[in-house]
């Protein structure tokens, strides 16, 4: 057979395959390396590689971070502070940023002052721009003081104008308080009570999953029992039934944390079902027996080699569960259930927005609404691209 | 199968005992009782409360008496069908659910009616043209849909309907019908404000749905007897319809159950965003205003009817695949 020289045997050489399949070896072992990369990459490297391809997750995971870098900066970033109010501008359009004057172009922007007036017809309160002055953004500015982060004292914010005129980016509400600025307070509130709420029922799912799935007998039957009967009572109901029970004379730290209770009583149930049916699988895996049967000891193989196996999977549905969390606290909020003023989250400013009325006359007061779903959407966009990624060899 | 149906339900009796207890628990945790703040309501409006009247209202609650003395009365009441009374309307629990359910039904069962012809559809067609730029337009809507809270909804369809089409979309009725019997105008006039809540109330299942949907049809799909299938020379759609859109309706037919809870609590913030006569607003003032036997009474029909609608998804999956077996020592 050797004694032929065609072709087809000397393809069956691994030596001659590389020249025949690829005429300049350079090249080939620039692909070899490459795939040297690949086949060497940890796993978290390649989860983020995988993760990178989903366009949308990393967009949303950029965007979450604004949001959440706008909560932690928020003193500094909100033109004022809270609870500044000045009822002469309740209910107040939003202003426009512009650079065109009657007087031409300018490079700073600035907003012209709004007045308000009577209407003489139907007697409601509306505002009219006075265009006969502008009010130029000042940057950095030094105006109400404030503690930042409750702890350091300082008055510079990010943008403002001089002393007299006012700067509401997104209006005021009945009480004219700058909106925009309490958006920015609420991130704080609404994306924290996610995080929190979130983390409990990590703990509490993946202690109380950890346990059932792996004493198993009749620990395992009463503890799927109680997860059934929690979760046989529907969500929203059985929040509502709960959030009312928080005492009215709980200060708002207090009943910040009920919520976040209240918000992580459901959440565990789920969480502690997946652990459970993952422990249980994977107790069956080879691997595990190989441990087994080397003499490791059972915490080593749950902690060594189970849990990072499920690991990856967790995180996807956290990160799922955090926008829940969001809308039900919203969602409470606005019923008047959940968070009450002073606390200022999302749904609490909404509240302002609950009849037809005040969203007809002043749409604005559902900006907040915005925020939201710019929130919720990004956090499900980053647990679909996390949801692909946690399993990077699947192609 | 009839043993499987026989646990399932024998099953059902301690946890509805649980239930009640977890029920009962959670209407005594506010602080104080209706008694109480019904006397300062009194004394605010100057009147003197009847002291015979009190005590009638004190023995049928017993209030003084113990926690578990309360619990058994009220769970006695409610096994001989008498939920009690409702403090604030002063009327019998009974009759103030009933006359909203039927409403609370039509509407509920629209909604379904309405996520399904939606949401099939439109997730075969993601899963079939998968990467398509319909695929990506439903699933962005779809996303959207999620992530819009169904009161927001509630209040821009609200003002679209103000603004564009000039009507009222709050309630169910005109103002003309709110009180009038049942009659065939009525009925028209109930078709005629039904759409805004069922697409409100829909939106956010109809999204999840066509994920699902979508999801488990991908996997379908790339098994191998559809290829095999295919090989042999079916033709696709009907190749489709009937093998894998079959096995990944599953999880519809496992949520359907999920109706029966939802006839009861019917979209809560929704309901109360649109001023509907449901069940759901009558809910959320039962519970701030810690009208126990009200509130108690519908968080325990929910969560029986949570159960008994699991039971029923569970006894249609077991029919509808064969695969799944409940029970052991049963393959």
């Amino acid at each position: 057979m050797s004694s032929q020289p065609t072709s087809q045997t000397m393809q069956n050489t691994p030596e001659n395959k590389a020249i025949l399949c690829d005429p300049n070896p350079d090249e080939q072992w620039e692909v070899d390396e490459q795939s040297m990369q690949r086949y060497t990459a940890g796993q978290l490297q390649m989860v983020w590689w995988k993760f990178r391809k989903h366009r949308m997750a990393v967009w949303s995971g950029l965007i979450i971070l604004v949001l959440y870098l706008m909560g932690m900066f928020c003193e500094f970033l909100a033109p004022y502070p809270l609870e500044t109010r000045d009822v002469t501008y309740a209910y107040a359009p939003p202003q426009r940023i512009r650079f065109v004057a009657e007087d031409g172009f300018h490079l700073r922007p600035f907003v012209y002052p709004i007045k308000s007036m009577r209407d003489p017809v139907t007697l409601q309160r509306v505002y009219v721009e006075d265009r006969s002055r502008i009010l130029p953004l000042r940057f950095f500015m030094q105006a109400d003081p404030y503690h930042f982060w409750n702890l350091i004292p300082m008055n510079r914010h990010l943008v403002g104008v001089e002393e007299g005129g006012t700067f509401f980016l997104l209006g005021t509400d009945s009480l004219g308080r700058d909106l925009f600025s309490r958006i920015l307070y609420g991130a704080r509130i609404s994306l924290t009570i996610g995080l929190i709420g979130v983390t409990m029922s990590f703990v509490l799912g993946l202690i109380i999953g950890a346990i059932s799935g792996y004493y198993g007998g009749w620990i395992d039957n009463a503890i799927q029992r109680v997860i059934e009967i929690i979760r046989s009572f529907p969500a929203i109901p059985l929040w509502m039934a709960l959030a009312a029970a928080l005492p009215a004379t709980w200060s708002p730290l207090q009943v910040y944390f009920g919520i976040t209770i209240v918000l992580s009583f459901i959440g565990w149930t789920g969480l502690a079902r997946q652990v459970r049916g993952k422990i249980l699988s994977l107790r069956e895996e080879d691997y595990a027996t190989a441990a087994k049967l080397c003499g490791t000891s059972e915490w080593r193989i749950m902690t060594k080699h189970l849990l990072p196996a499920f690991m990856s999977h967790i995180v996807v549905s956290l990160s799922l569960a955090v926008p829940g969390m969001i809308l039900g606290e919203t969602a409470l909020s606005f019923l008047g259930l959940g968070l009450r003023p002073p606390i200022t989250s999302w749904g609490v400013l909404l509240k302002e927005a609950q009849n037809i009325q005040s969203v007809a006359l002043h749409p604005w007061l559902l900006t907040p609404v915005v925020f939201v779903i710019i929130a919720v959407l990004s956090f499900n966009f980053v647990g679909d691209g996390l949801r692909d990624a946690a399993d990077p060899y699947s192609r | 199968m009839l043993t499987v149906i026989l646990r399932r339900v024998l099953w059902m009796i301690p946890t509805l005992f649980v239930i009640s207890i977890i029920s009962f628990t959670i209407i005594q945790l506010p602080p104080g009782d209706y008694l109480t703040s019904y006397l300062t309501a009194l004394q605010e409006t100057g009147e003197q409360p009847d002291e015979a009247e009190l005590a009638a209202l004190r023995e049928r609650y017993a209030i003084d008496q113990p926690f578990y003395i309360q619990y058994c009365k009220w769970m006695g009441g409610m096994l001989r069908g008498d939920m009690g009374m409702s403090f604030e309307w002063n009327r019998p629990v009974n009759d103030l659910i009933g006359e909203r359910l039927l409403l609370t039904m039509i509407i509920s069962i629209a909604t379904l009616l309405f996520t399904w012809a939606v949401a099939i559809p439109i997730g075969i067609f993601s899963a079939v043209k998968q990467y398509s730029w319909g695929d990506y337009l439903f699933t962005f809507v779809g996303f959207v849909g999620l992530a819009t809270p169904n009161f927001l909804l509630a209040l821009v369809f609200m003002y679209v309907g103000y603004r564009v089409l000039g009507v009222s979309a709050g309630g169910l009725f005109s103002p003309q019908f709110q009180n009038a019997p049942w009659s065939l105008a009525r009925f028209m006039d109930l078709l005629a404000h039904l759409w805004i809540p069922v697409i409100v109330i829909g939106t956010a299942g109809t999204a999840s749905l066509i994920r699902v949907m979508r999801g488990n049809l991908l996997d379908e799909l790339r098994k191998q007897y559809v290829i095999t299938a295919q090989a042999k020379g079916l033709v696709y759609w009907k190749l489709l319809l009937k093998y894998p859109v079959r096995v990944a309706m599953n999880p519809l037919v496992s949520t359907v159950g999920w109706v029966l809870p939802n006839i009861v609590s019917g979209a809560v913030i929704t309901a109360v965003v649109l001023g509907l006569p449901t069940t759901g607003p009558l809910l959320l003032r039962a519970l701030m205003n810690q009208d126990m036997y009200l509130a108690g009474s519908m968080v325990m029909m929910l969560a029986v009817l949570t159960v008994i609608g699991t039971l029923i998804s569970d006894l249609l999956l077991m029919w509808l695949d064969p695969r799944i077996r409940y029970g052991k020592g049963e393959s």
